[in-house]
Order: C-alpha cells, then sequence, then structure tokens
C-alpha cells in the first residue's frame, strides 16, 4: 500500500462519488454542490497561503468580483444591465430562454474567473514585491474595501444586490449546478496536481522557504507570485460566478463579499487539513463543511465565535493539519512530512 | 466633487475637518504606539489591535452601566485590558512569540475573530456611545465647533502616550522591554526574564487599546465590527513611521486623522472607510517604491 496508490484510489473514489452523487444522496444535492465549491476554495487559498507562504485575508474578493461580473455578463449578453438591476431583475421583461441562460453560463463564468485573474494580476503587481506580512495585512483591508465599493455601484445594484438570471422551468437548475460545480472541483484539483508536480511548485515552495535566498539564486519571486496569485484568483472567480447562480441572489456584502463567513472558511478549511499539501485542502474542506452543516445549528450565534477559537486552536496546537499528522502517523501510506524528506536528500547530498 | 469648490469658497471648513481629524488622529496614534511595541519587541503584527480598542469601549461602557462617570472608564478599560493581554499571551502568544510571522498573523487573525464576534454576542450589534454631556465651544462666528469631549481625547491621548513614553524610558520593566527589543538572547543572558518581558508588553499593548477604546466610546462611537479599520489604520501609521519612531508615529496618526476627515467630507462619508483600505495599499505601495530606489524592499 504506497502513497501512489492511496492517491489513486482516493481520486476514483471521489470521482465516483461526484459522478453518482445525485443518485446516492438526492436529498442534498445542493448542499454537495457547495462542498465541491468549499473545495475549490480551500484550495486555492492554499496554492498561495500554504504552497507559497503569503497568506491572504482577502482571496473573498476574487470570488465576489467572479460572481458579480459572471452575472453582469449573463444578464448583458441580452438586457441592459442597469435597467435590469434596477428593476431588481423581477418584472416580466427579463425572461431567460433555454438558450440564453445557457450561453450566458457559458460565457459569463469564464469571463468571471479572467476578470478575477486580471484583477489579481493588477493587485498583485502592486502589493507582492512586499514580504508576506505586508500583503496579509493589506489583502486584510481589501476584502472589506471591496464590499464597501460594491454597495455603493448603482450599476451592480448597490447595496440592494443583484438577482442572477433567472433560469426557464425546463431547466433542472440543481442537477446543473451540481455537476458544474463538480467539474470545477475535479479541474482545479487537477490543474493543482499537476502544477504541484512542475519547477513552478519547486519555485513558490522556495518562496515559502526562503525568499531571500530564491531571490539570490535567480528567481524571479515578484513574478512568480503574481501567477499563483492569479491562477488561484481564476479559479475563485469560476467559483463565485457559479455560487452566485445557486445562492440566485447578490448582495454585496452577506454574499459575494462576505469575508466574516466564506472569507474566514477557506483559510480554516485549508489550515485544518493541512497547509501546504495538495489533499490537506480538499480533507480540511470536507471535514469542515460536514461539520458545519451537522453541528452548526446547535451553536447559535456562537459560530462565529467558535470560528475564530477554532482557527487559533488549529494554528497554535495542530500547525500540521490532518493530512500532516496522517503523515506523521502512518508514513508508509501517506508518504513522508516535507521535514523527513528535505532530512533524506540532505543525507543523500553528504 | 461638488464639496470640493465649498471648500475653495468656504475655507473655514477647511479649519473645521482639519480639528476633527486632529481629535481622532491622537487615538490613532495611541493604538498605532501599542502595535509598534508589540511588533518591535515581540516581532509579531498584532490583527486583534482594533477589536481590543472596541472591547475598551464597551468595558466603559460597561462600567458606566455601575453609575461610574465615563472617564473612569478609562483606567477601568486599561485594568481589565490589562488583565486580558496578559491571559491571551499565557494561553496563547507565547506559543508564538518565535514562530514565523505567519502563524503569529493567522493565530491574531483567529484572537480578533473570536472577540470580534464575543463582543456582537455580549454586547449587541448596535452603534454605542458614551454621553459624556460636555458643552460644546463655537469659534469663528459659529462657523467651527469644537465638541470639549473631542477635545478632551485629544489631550489624554497624548497624556497617556507620554506616561508610557515615561515608563519605557525611566522603569525597570520599562528598560527590559527596551533591552528586549534591541536583542532578546542578550538580554536572556543578562538576566532579564523575556517571557515575562514578552506578557508585560503584550498586556500593556493590550492596555493602552483599552484606554484609546474609552475615549473613542467617549468622542465617537463603537459597534462590534469596527475593530478592523483600527488595526489597519494602527498598521498603516507604523509602517509610515516605521518602529521606534514616537514622533513618526504621532505625526502620521494626526495625518492620518486630517486625510480621513477630508476623504469622507470630500467623497461621501459612504466611502470613508474604503478609503482608507485604498490608502492602506497607497502607503504600501508608495514605502515599497521608494524602497526599490535603495535596491531594498519591506520586510
Amino acid at each position: 500500500m504506497n502513497k501512489r496508490l492511496v492517491s489513486i484510489l482516493a481520486v476514483v473514489a471521489l470521482g465516483l462519488l461526484g459522478l453518482f452523487g445525485p443518485w446516492l444522496f438526492p436529498a442534498y444535492v445542493s448542499q454537495f454542490s457547495k462542498l465541491w465549491l468549499f473545495i475549490v476554495l480551500a484550495l486555492t487559498w492554499d496554492l498561495v497561503g500554504g504552497q507559497m507562504g503569503y497568506n491572504s485575508f482577502g482571496n473573498i474578493v476574487f470570488f465576489g468580483i467572479g460572481m458579480y461580473a459572471a452575472a453582469v455578463v449573463q444578464v448583458g449578453l441580452y438586457y441592459p444591465v442597469a435597467a435590469y438591476t434596477a428593476a431588481k431583475g423581477g418584472g416580466t421583461e427579463f425572461v431567460f430562454d433555454a438558450a440564453q441562460f445557457y450561453t450566458g453560463l457559458a460565457v459569463g463564468l469564464p469571463v468571471g474567473g479572467v476578470i478575477a485573474a486580471l484583477v489579481a494580476l493588477l493587485l498583485g503587481s502592486l502589493i507582492l514585491g512586499m514580504r508576506g506580512h505586508y500583503f496579509a495585512i493589506a489583502t486584510l483591508g481589501l476584502a472589506v474595501a471591496a464590499g464597501e465599493l460594491a454597495s455603493g455601484w448603482e450599476f451592480i445594484g448597490a447595496g440592494s444586490g443583484m438577482v442572477t438570471p433567472t433560469p426557464p422551468d425546463s431547466i433542472d437548475t440543481t442537477i446543473l449546478f451540481y455537476y458544474l460545480s463538480f467539474a470545477l472541483a475535479a479541474v482545479t484539483f487537477g490543474f493543482l496536481a499537476w502544477l504541484y508536480s512542475t519547477r513552478y511548485h519547486l519555485a513558490i515552495n522556495a518562496i515559502r522557504d526562503d525568499e531571500d535566498k530564491a531571490e539570490a539564486m535567480g528567481h524571479r519571486t515578484t513574478r512568480n507570485k503574481i501567477i499563483a496569485w492569479a491562477l488561484s484568483a481564476f479559479f475563485l472567480g469560476i467559483a463565485g460566478g457559479i455560487y452566485g447562480n445557486i445562492s440566485k441572489f447578490i448582495d454585496p456584502i452577506d454574499v459575494a463579499f462576505n469575508g466574516a463567513e466564506i472569507g474566514v472558511w477557506m483559510i480554516l478549511m485549508a489550515i485544518l487539513g493541512g497547509m501546504g499539501t495538495l489533499w490537506g485542502p480538499v480533507i480540511g474542506a470536507a471535514v469542515f463543511y460536514i461539520t458545519k452543516e451537522l453541528f452548526w445549528t446547535f451553536l447559535l450565534g456562537w459560530q462565529r465565535v467558535a470560528l475564530g477559537a477554532l482557527i487559533v486552536i488549529i494554528v497554535v496546537f495542530f500547525p500540521q493539519g490532518i493530512v500532516g499528522w496522517l503523515k506523521e502517523r502512518w508514513p508508509e501510506i501517506f508518504g513522508p512530512t516535507e521535514e523527513e524528506m528535505e532530512a533524506a536528500d540532505a543525507r543523500k547530498g553528504s | 466633487m461638488n464639496n470640493l469648490s465649498l471648500l475653495i469658497n468656504a475655507p473655514i471648513f477647511n479649519i473645521q475637518l482639519l480639528l476633527d481629524g486632529l481629535w481622532i488622529g491622537a487615538i490613532f496614534a495611541l493604538a498605532a504606539f501599542g502595535m509598534a511595541l508589540v511588533w518591535g519587541v515581540m516581532n509579531i503584527i498584532n490583527v486583534a489591535q482594533g477589536e481590543f480598542v472596541i472591547l475598551g469601549g464597551f468595558i466603559t461602557l460597561l462600567a458606566m452601566q455601575f453609575g461610574l462617570p465615563p472617564l473612569a472608564g478609562i483606567p477601568i478599560a486599561a485594568v481589565v485590558l490589562f488583565i486580558l493581554g496578559w491571559g491571551l499571551y499565557r494561553l496563547v502568544i507565547w506559543r508564538i512569540v518565535d514562530a514565523d510571522m505567519f502563524i503569529s498573523l493567522l493565530a491574531t487573525f483567529g484572537i480578533s475573530i473570536m472577540l470580534q464576534q464575543l463582543m456582537n454576542e455580549i454586547f449587541g450589534s448596535d452603534v454605542r456611545t458614551a454621553e459624556s454631556n460636555l458643552g460644546i465651544s463655537y469659534l469663528f462666528d459659529n462657523m467651527v465647533t469644537v465638541p470639549h469631549i473631542k477635545a478632551l481625547a485629544f489631550v489624554l491621548a497624548f497624556v497617556i502616550g507620554f506616561g508610557l513614553w515615561l515608563f519605557l524610558k525611566r522603569s525597570r520593566m520599562g528598560q527590559a522591554i527596551r533591552a528586549t527589543a534591541q536583542n532578546a538572547r542578550a538580554a536572556r543572558i543578562l538576566g532579564i526574564d523575556t517571557d515575562r518581558v514578552y506578557a508585560a508588553t503584550y498586556a500593556i499593548n493590550a492596555a493602552l487599546c483599552g484606554a484609546a477604546g474609552a475615549l473613542v466610546v467617549m468622542a465617537y462611537s463603537i459597534h462590534p465590527y469596527m475593530g478592523l479599520p483600527y488595526t489597519i489604520r494602527s498598521f498603516m501609521i507604523v509602517i509610515l513611521a516605521g518602529l521606534g519612531n514616537l514622533v513618526g508615529v504621532i505625526a502620521s496618526g494626526l495625518g492620518l486623522g486630517v486625510a480621513e476627515q477630508f476623504a469622507g467630507f470630500l467623497l461621501g462619508t459612504e466611502f470613508q472607510l474604503a478609503f482608507v483600505f485604498l490608502l492602506l495599499v497607497v502607503v504600501l505601495v508608495w514605502r515599497q517604491w521608494r524602497l526599490a530606489q535603495r535596491r531594498q524592499y519591506l520586510k
């Protein structure tokens, strides 16, 4: 039972679960589609936060941008957006037939991702030349600023939000968005699995481990950092677009730029599963999401308090995360930890 | 931008905005002083800074419910926050003092969320203020108003800041704190209990924020979620001034207060917060650019 076999088995199992999930758990399809999206959120956060060591407290910005951009495109292809948001999406004038709805989605979601990535390129070139802690605090502010700006912009409905296009009754949106979310999670996971096998992965790991040395060795650290953030923003933007369509209504602060909940969850999921591992965010997202759905209501108003406490506890007492712990406990199944691999390399070298 | 012409045609408004900015700027500087202290001594950026400020405000309100005058809230908030800071250090912070800065960022971020939500649960999510019932002075033919409480808060902020400065310069603990900031290892060799110093530093920072919060609730208003802007402002002031530059902290604090007032007036108050956060990015980029000219970077 080696590491490779375990991952292949896990991928196959997850793939089967994803494909046949709607038949296995017909009552929980919408919950599962959110779970797939949460996996995307955790994976993309970890690309920058775990693999590169740049904690971003503001990745929610790209989620929100993707959500708004997708909705604007979906509407804008057929109707004037300003009139649509002014009418709160209601009334009988703004009807989308099946073809229009599908085209809107097919164009809107990628556009949302691309716009989010472009914003990340722009912002990243401004603030990624600095070291991680400056970046972290800057992103902390960005999330709030984005929400404030979105609630002041009339074109996208300002504070009263925006309704995503209502699909015709013939489309089963629950299943549609389930498979879209699953496909996005699969593509993101596959892409990152590939990315983590390239030299680029080593480059961003080097940034995390010792940025000064990486720079001295001739790595273009700033460029690599910006690329990583833009990649993570691209997938986040698409996830945002899907999430907006699932919730059917985009509120600037409670849905799109929901830094207090979704923005914190993505960090928690990644560190819970294990920062800097491919499987960590997936496992962290699954564990967190299922626990959240099962027990969240019992905590009443104290959920968010528990959230903060959880972050502190995990970071301080359990920094290796679930995957790190598994690797420590059963290295023959889950592969050696980073430290052991480094030690092995050092032995080989000497 | 209609308000711009108003400022040019009626210069008296500039004075009003300037004064308002100075009053609040002193409080920003006070919180930033604490952040610089913790950052310089322990190498931790305390993301929970703003939550300490807001908590100080709520403690003051609580003290007033027991019939105490608002001004008594300042020492009470400071003492309560000092104890909280000490407790947090003993529970969590001591484990992350020597760790990577990313760990401490995440941990204090977690603390900030926890405190924010605790305040929301315990004190409710209303915007609160403590009525001090001090008068208002009118200057320049009633064109400029000066609420006495704001001016008093301004003065008190300076008094508290000066008190802390004296403490750091003169007392044994203050000297130990400064020695630890310079070189923790050497301080340990010379017999300074650095663990105690760290605990004291973190607790003093919390107490300072508590006092600042008491001033905020008297002169302005508080809300459980209003902590983050104070964290961002403190951070911005510290970056502008640099660590260990007290005059710089005061100047940047006052400058930030004034800039915010003008921005709020020109862009509309709904964009004042967004302005703070965007200004942070601008300040960072500017610092970065200045350093890049000398082949250095922010680290």
